[in-house]
């Protein structure tokens, strides 16, 4: 019985590994939303089988609405996360956002679109203030926004109680430019088919993420602040500016996410979108986003969403006992995730 | 194969050879798993054992699952009384998780669905867009019926029209008999909230209250408004709102009682649902206050505190009738083309219950149907 070892140094090859030859097939592996992918497709594959209804155009166009009501916030976040922050106030930002618009629109009688201006420079302003108080105090991301998240909580309803007399606002439906608005927040027909525009501005802001993070400066700098703001700021980076810039993007996005809320409803409900927030970090987190940050990408987040559209949806399409909704939900999120790192490490294992 | 070892693989006495070292130790790692499980295996058994040696000594001869499972075998029958098609009725409600008021009105529309020979679907949430996107749901499965809540009337108007167009009979329940009728939906069943505020308003008056509590435990739903806004309406003295956090329940215990004690003058605490009702009592005995506890909704609880006396008086709206008339008029209206109402909702309250009617639907409430 005998065996050859093989050669211990391969001392013929170039003596630099940043100079070795990469495959695109292992560069394809390197990427950080694949195992998001692969798990995207197990889920898809799933409950295309156990769900008779799932494959129907129809449904699947609720799917990816219900993805990308998700996915709209999930970006933001996402790049947030990959700067090494949280912002725990990004669910009912999302709801401050849609009640600023409706409640200015109405008691001003103004055109919608200057209430929806006005709420657009107030939840930047929310944004900014969170950026602010994050690196001016240097604690930590988790206290400040879960303090915003409270303040935002208590001022939806405070706010609406005060102005409107009930816990909702009065709808605007009736007003000047609302059509308008809808066919841009909500939805516009195109020969007879009811288009989504969260899913147009879904694409939108991925594209536009993904390339600020892989082709700009300031892409680089989110890279550089969440692997390590100490070493970010002795290159030259602007770490405050960076941070303050993040929290104003989710900012942006959660005004998105309201106007869109609003001008579906009509109406805006006070007391919602507590919990969403942490949705929205799950996303970024089965798309391949590291929680300690340095690590992700906008297109893993997106992806996320997916998965968590088509999870949350295919529960219902596939009949399950609703009792055991959140049970399915965590499942399969988790073996999601797992499959993610699962295949993360073989990717890495083999370049 | 270039792995070999020289003695045959047992966990002590192993050579390798440098290159096989890694799949040795997976080897080895697995024998130790194979123990591990071993010795779980083991530990449940035990814990298992001792369970059931525990519950064999101590037996109840009254209560428990075995009383239920009894009452259970008495009234079950399980069978379709009719021959029609099974049809598919879905139910979409505002209800938040694990709502014993929701519980109640799922039984109703289970024990329809047996009888009609239906397939009984439920989903929920307490997000007024989740809520839609549920029904879309539903929509795109092609359901032969839905039953809808209202609570968050002007979120449903788009997917309640929708449905209605894609040629799926809606009834509406619990909330929203205002919208109903505008939206299309075929009749409402529930208790009208306004009503029933302003019942409960003449009821504390005509127990002599001065100062009462309304306990609103879910936010931004019309329907409790409603039922404050109503009370107040009708009621002599001074009615105050109080939002508390219906999913959290120490917490609403501790925000009544925080009330309580900032205002001793408050002689009357309305709750909104049946299991605050007892977080309300709680708080009153930590607070020492006076107060009477009323509330809107029932259960075995509730029937129980009524009698005691620990409760003034509670408000039903019957659910276990939502669900079930629900799925009985879709029945109707899919095999005769039947409506009730006559354009307007049928009522299944307000009721006012007091010490007197408790005993007689002790019964009912401890199955869980009232």
């Amino acid at each position: 019985m005998t065996a050859t070892a093989p050669p211990a140094h391969d001392r013929t090859g170039p003596s630099d590994e940043r100079l070795l030859h990469t495959s695109p097939w292992k560069k394809l592996l390197g990427r950080p939303e694949l195992g998001s992918v692969v798990g995207a497709a197990a889920v898809f594959l799933f409950f295309s089988i156990v769900a008779d209804t799932f494959l129907r155009t129809s449904s699947l166009s609720t799917v990816l609405y219900a993805a990308s009501t998700i996915g709209i916030m999930a970006v933001p976040v996402a790049l947030l996360m990959i700067g090494g922050e949280f912002d725990l106030s990004a669910g009912v930002l999302v709801t401050s956002s849609a009640l600023i618009s409706s409640m200015f629109s109405y008691q001003m009688t103004a055109n919608v679109w200057v209430g929806a201006l006005v709420s657009l420079l107030v939840t930047l302003a929310i944004g900014a203030f969170n950026g602010v108080m994050l690196v001016r105090t240097k604690l930590p991301s988790f206290i400040i926004t879960l303090g915003t998240f409270l303040m935002l909580t208590g001022m939806n309803l405070g706010f609406t109680k005060l102005i409107s007399g009930t816990v909702s606002t009065k709808t605007i439906a009736d007003m000047e430019g609302f059509a308008a608005a809808k066919k841009v927040f909500a939805s516009f027909t195109v020969g007879g088919v009811d288009v989504k525009t969260t899913i147009l501005w879904w694409i939108a802001l991925v594209a536009l993420a993904t390339w600020i993070l892989l082709r700009t400066r300031f892409g680089n700098w989110i890279f550089a602040v969440g692997g390590g703001s100490g070493a970010a700021r002795a290159v030259g980076v602007p770490v405050a500016r960076t941070k303050i810039l993040l929290y104003t993007g989710v900012a942006f996005c959660a005004w998105v996410s309201g106007q869109h809320l609003l001008f579906s409803f009509d109406v805006v409900q006070s007391g919602e979108g507590v919990g969403n927030e942490l949705i929205y970090i799950i996303a970024a987190v089965i798309g391949g986003c590291l929680i300690t940050g340095g690590y992700g990408s906008a297109i893993g987040s997106a992806v996320g969403a997916f998965i968590f559209g088509m999870t949350s949806k295919g529960i219902v399409y596939a009949e399950w006992n609703p009792d055991w909704f959140k049970f399915f939900l965590g499942a399969m999120l988790l073996l999601a995730t797992l499959l993610n790192a699962w295949v993360r490490k073989r990717a890495e294992a083999t370049t | 194969m270039t792995c070999v070892t020289t003695h045959p693989p047992t966990a002590s006495a192993v050579v390798l050879r440098d290159t096989c070292a890694g799949v040795q130790q997976a080897q080895q790692e697995g024998h130790g798993v194979v123990a591990r499980v071993r010795t779980g295996v083991r530990a449940i058994g035990a814990v298992l054992a001792a369970v059931l040696g525990a519950s064999l000594a101590g037996c109840s001869a009254t209560g428990g699952k075995r009383a239920e499972d009894a009452r259970r075998a008495a009234e079950a029958q399980g069978r379709a009384a009719v021959d029609t098609p099974r049809w598919t009725f879905a139910m979409v409600t505002h209800s938040g998780d694990g709502d014993t008021f929701w519980d109640i009105v799922q039984k109703g529309a289970r024990q329809a669905a047996v009888k009609d020979n239906v397939k009984f679907l439920y989903a929920h949430s307490d997000e007024a867009q989740q809520q839609a996107q549920l029904v879309q749901t539903y929509i795109d499965q092609r359901v032969d019926g839905l039953i809808v809540t209202l609570a968050k009337p002007d979120a449903m108007k788009d997917v309640v029209a929708k449905a209605t167009r894609a040629g799926i009979p809606v009834i509406t329940v619990n909330s929203g008999s205002a919208e109903s009728k505008v939206y299309g939906a075929l009749t409402h069943i529930g208790q009208d909230e306004t009503v029933a505020g302003e019942a409960v308003g003449d009821e504390l008056d005509r127990r002599g209250r001065k100062k009462a509590l309304c306990v609103l435990h879910e936010q931004g739903n019309v329907g409790h408004e409603q039922r404050c806004s109503g009370a107040e309406k009708t009621f002599d003295g001074d009615l105050q709102n109080l939002y508390v956090d219906g999913t959290n329940m120490p917490d609403v215990q501790a925000a009544i009682e925080a009330k309580l004690q900032t205002d001793p003058s408050i002689d009357a605490v309305v709750t909104l649902g049946a299991p605050f009702a007892d977080a309300a009592v709680q708080a009153k005995r930590t607070a020492g206050s006076e107060a009477e506890i009323d509330t809107f909704d029932l259960n075995a609880k509730v029937a129980a505190g009524l009698e005691a006396g620990d409760l003034g008086f509670a408000v039903d709206q019957q659910p276990y009738l939502q669900g079930y008339e629900a799925v009985d008029l879709l029945w109707l209206y899919r095999y005769n083309a039947d409506v009730l109402g006559g354009g307007r909702p049928v009522l299944t309250g307000p009721q006012i219950i007091t010490e007197k009617d408790a005993a007689e639907l002790q019964d009912f409430t401890e199955r869980g149907t009232r």
